[in-house]
């Protein structure tokens, strides 16, 4: 591994330990909002990772001007800011994918995960700690969207990655995939309702593998001290 | 004043005891003795305001005419879509015609029709018009009609439905917004003019009601509008 061992941690607290959703049960309103599609859970991911990251060094780098008493709203100013500048440079500089991502970009002010961030990791700590917690955050983040979707969007649609190329261009239409031919549509699953019990699937699913992880970890530490006690 | 070399060595040891100052300034010990201060504080808090607005405001103004260009180039496009090209041979933006609409509820007190012409005739007309009550906010969508008031197409330039249900009304998404092409005022009467969940004669599509009953009642709205205006356009 080229990353040392702080670095690593903070890559397996966003992907999996310390998840957005998964761990801090966070960001559960686009998150519910936007994953009836694969294409749309993708599209929302991308938008935070770019903008928690931004959020993390902004705010590690103004880390110490900050008074403690105030760090909310400068918190909020800081990420309402950067959300409005992004919206703007999108909609003049790359304005085909801001027809389809501008959406969700004012749609990431609402999303607490990137005040808790700011709050729990980049105001204490050095700026390349902080740039790194809020890409791994936000790719962990984007993992999520795009699984809920696609699950969401298979159970309601029979399809997966529907419209990838409105988002990403005409090369991705090979993603467009249809799953289940003939599927005459579950529409719970596309409705937040559906959003709320395929999160809680994923979430035990999740919950499951840790247990099995952790057992399993028991079992080799039993195993190695017996095999001590053997060889004393 | 001449730059000799003692000015430039002069300036030069100015500019390193400012960044001096500075750098103690900014040190995290001495930041730390100011952190409870109630002046600094306000100082701190005004400071940042000050700067995003000075960035947003930077950015709003650079950003500006380009964001305009661009909607520009989608009109252009979406009147393109709406009206077929060997119809006209003018520039649409260009003829154009300001109706009072304040009477239809269609966002705006006035609306601005662009008129296709074909060796000087008018044969199409085509303006932009809004759903104000969509599920989440307007729905600002375009139309273009022929000279009996028969649509040759809709489309949606832009609204904040949700995406990946209510956003079926974009053409890029689903093909709901053709099947208007045809239709009029002529050949459905006005119970007719509904989703067939309200007993309209309309399709509505899977997950979203609200987006397609309003985009419907706004269409129905328009139609009304040019009727009403029929003979001061074509008169042209």
């Amino acid at each position: 591994m080229l990353l040392t061992a702080p670095f690593r941690k903070i890559a397996r607290d966003g992907l999996w330990n310390n998840n957005i959703v998964f761990g801090q049960n966070l960001a559960l309103c686009p998150l519910l909002a936007v994953t009836g599609t694969a294409t749309n859970g993708l599209g929302m991911g991308l938008a935070t990772l770019l903008v928690i990251t931004a959020s993390n060094g902004l705010i590690s780098v103004a880390r110490h001007l900050i008074p403690s008493e105030i760090r909310i709203p400068i918190f909020v100013l800081l990420i309402a800011a950067l959300v409005t500048l992004v919206d703007m440079l999108m909609n003049a500089w790359a304005h085909e994918l801001y027809k389809v991502l501008g959406l969700f970009i004012a749609l990431i002010v609402t999303n607490c995960a990137l005040l808790g961030r700011a709050e729990a990791f980049a105001s204490k700590q050095p700026v390349k700690e902080a740039v790194w917690d809020g890409f791994m955050m936000g790719l962990g983040f984007t993992l999520v969207l795009v699984a809920l979707g696609a699950a969401r969007e298979i159970s309601s649609a029979g399809t997966l990655f529907a419209n990838a190329s409105v988002l990403l261009g005409e090369r991705f239409r090979f993603l467009e995939l249809t799953v289940i031919t003939d599927y005459k549509g579950f529409l719970l699953m596309a409705l937040p309702p559906g959003g709320f019990i395929m999160v809680a699937f994923l979430i035990v699913g999740k919950r499951l593998i840790d247990q099995k992880l952790t057992q399993r970890k028991a079992q080799r530490k039993d195993i190695s001290i017996a095999s001590q006690g053997e060889t004393g | 004043m001449k730059l000799d070399s003692a000015r430039i060595e002069q300036l030069r040891t100015t500019a390193a005891t400012y960044l001096a100052w500075l750098k103690a300034w900014l040190a995290p010990v001495h930041l730390a003795q100011l952190r409870p201060m109630l002046k600094f504080q306000t100082g701190v808090l005004a400071g940042f305001a000050l700067l995003a607005s000075v960035l947003l405001g930077i950015t709003n103004c650079t950003t500006q005419g380009t964001i305009q260009q661009r909607l520009e180039e989608d009109l252009q496009q979406s009147l393109e879509e709406v009206v077929p090209a060997s119809w006209y041979d003018n520039v649409m933006q260009h003829d154009i015609v300001t109706l009072d609409s304040s009477d239809y509820n269609l966002g705006a007190n006035e609306t601005t029709v662009y008129l296709a012409k074909k060796a000087g005739k008018i044969t199409a007309v085509c303006f932009k018009f809004t759903a104000p009550d969509g599920y989440s906010g307007a729905i600002n969508m375009i139309m273009g009609l022929d000279r009996q008031g028969t649509l040759l197409g809709v489309r949606v330039l832009s609204h904040k439905e949700t995406p990946g249900l209510g956003d079926k009304i974009e053409v890029a998404k689903s093909n709901w917004i053709l099947s208007f092409v045809g239709r009029s005022l002529a050949t459905m009467s006005a119970s007719q003019w509904a989703v067939k969940k309200d007993g309209g004669d309309i399709d509505q599509f899977a997950g979203a009601t609200i987006t397609p009953r309003k985009a419907v009642q706004a269409i129905y709205r328009g139609l009304h509008l040019f009727k009403e205006n029929q003979a001061l356009l074509l008169k042209q």
